[in-house]
């Protein structure tokens, strides 16, 4: 099982995924989608990390902290387009994002 | 050691993942989110990325977690949602469907190629050090290396601040504030219109 502790990662690592992108799919909150894309970066960071160890390198951890910080970016903007909806017309769901389109 | 950490802390971090999606109430959502990101940030630990792991629970459970609750509060969504109706009909079997021929494909691969799916050479120039510190060995990275990838961050980070400022501002049809009456108002006529109807 020891050595087959990268590939638990990696398979952890999907299924995370797989739960962030399926909610995405599903749910019309937009903060919640936004929640299920960070979860989906997640899931990316910790396969990076684990390659990162598994091949003995160090830039897996820098690029998960470069992914970090755009993470970071994208929340901001994201909320402050929720919000900018949501001023419009309060309960707002992904649905109202087309009052983006022009 | 190693497994029983790893074993614990992916059943946190899936419980979470799992009640991020399903939860009715978006800031039980949140919670969840909460929960998964320490548990990855255990895993970090576990995977010896100790920055990260503090990384991760200063930036994501204590900035982005906090700014998302501090929107829901201020735009007052944190109710119940209906989940039983589907707006979509079949939406949610069809991205459950896709979600799990994606699954299937990724565990399928891991689990017939075994370690030959870690492809890739070890590293030469930027392995790993049994004996320089972890912050010390990727702060030296950073600024060496990778010294134009965080000077474009930098500018991202200034560009996400401006944006957010824009779109979260006002737009100038919109009344704005009025004065304060002593101040301005003489008692001859208004000085500023009444607020109407989509100002609020």
């Amino acid at each position: 099982m020891g050595s087959n502790l990268p590939l638990a990662y990696l398979m952890l690592s999907a299924i995370l995924f797989v739960i962030g992108g399926v909610g995405v799919l599903i749910r019309r909150n937009p903060l919640v989608m936004i929640m299920c894309v960070e979860l989906m970066l997640n899931a990316v960071n910790l396969s990076f990390v684990t390659f990162g160890k598994t091949l003995d390198d160090i830039s897996g951890q820098i690029i998960v902290f470069f992914v970090m910080v755009v993470a970071a970016a994208e929340v901001v903007v994201g909320l402050a387009l929720i919000v900018a909806m949501a001023r419009r017309r309060p309960g707002a769901t992904a649905d109202d994002l087309r009052t983006l389109r022009g | 050691m190693e497994t029983a950490v790893f074993v614990v802390s992916a059943l946190i971090v899936l419980a979470g993942g799992l009640g991020v999606v399903s939860s009715r109430n978006p800031v039980h959502s949140a919670l969840s989110l909460i929960a998964t990101l320490f548990g990855i940030a255990v895993l970090f630990l576990n995977l010896g990325a100790e920055l990260l792991a503090v990384v991760q629970v200063i930036v994501y459970t204590g900035a982005i977690v906090v700014l998302i609750l501090f929107v829901m509060m201020l735009l007052g969504v944190d109710r119940e949602e209906d989940l039983d109706t589907e707006p979509l009909v079949g939406q949610r079997f069809l991205a459950g469907l896709i979600g799990l021929l994606f699954l299937g494909a990724i565990l399928a691969i891991i689990i017939v190629g075994k370690e030959a799916i870690i492809t890739g050479s070890r590293s030469v120039t930027s392995a790993i050090s049994p004996t320089v510190s972890n912050v010390t060995q990727i702060g030296t990275e950073l600024f060496t290396t990778y010294v134009f990838p965080l000077e474009i961050t930098a500018g991202l980070l200034t560009i996400a601040v401006v944006g957010a400022v824009v779109l979260s501002r006002r737009p100038r049809d919109l009344e704005p504030i009025p004065e304060p009456e002593s101040m301005t108002d003489m008692g001859d006529e208004a000085l500023t219109t009444v607020p109407e109807e989509g100002a609020h």
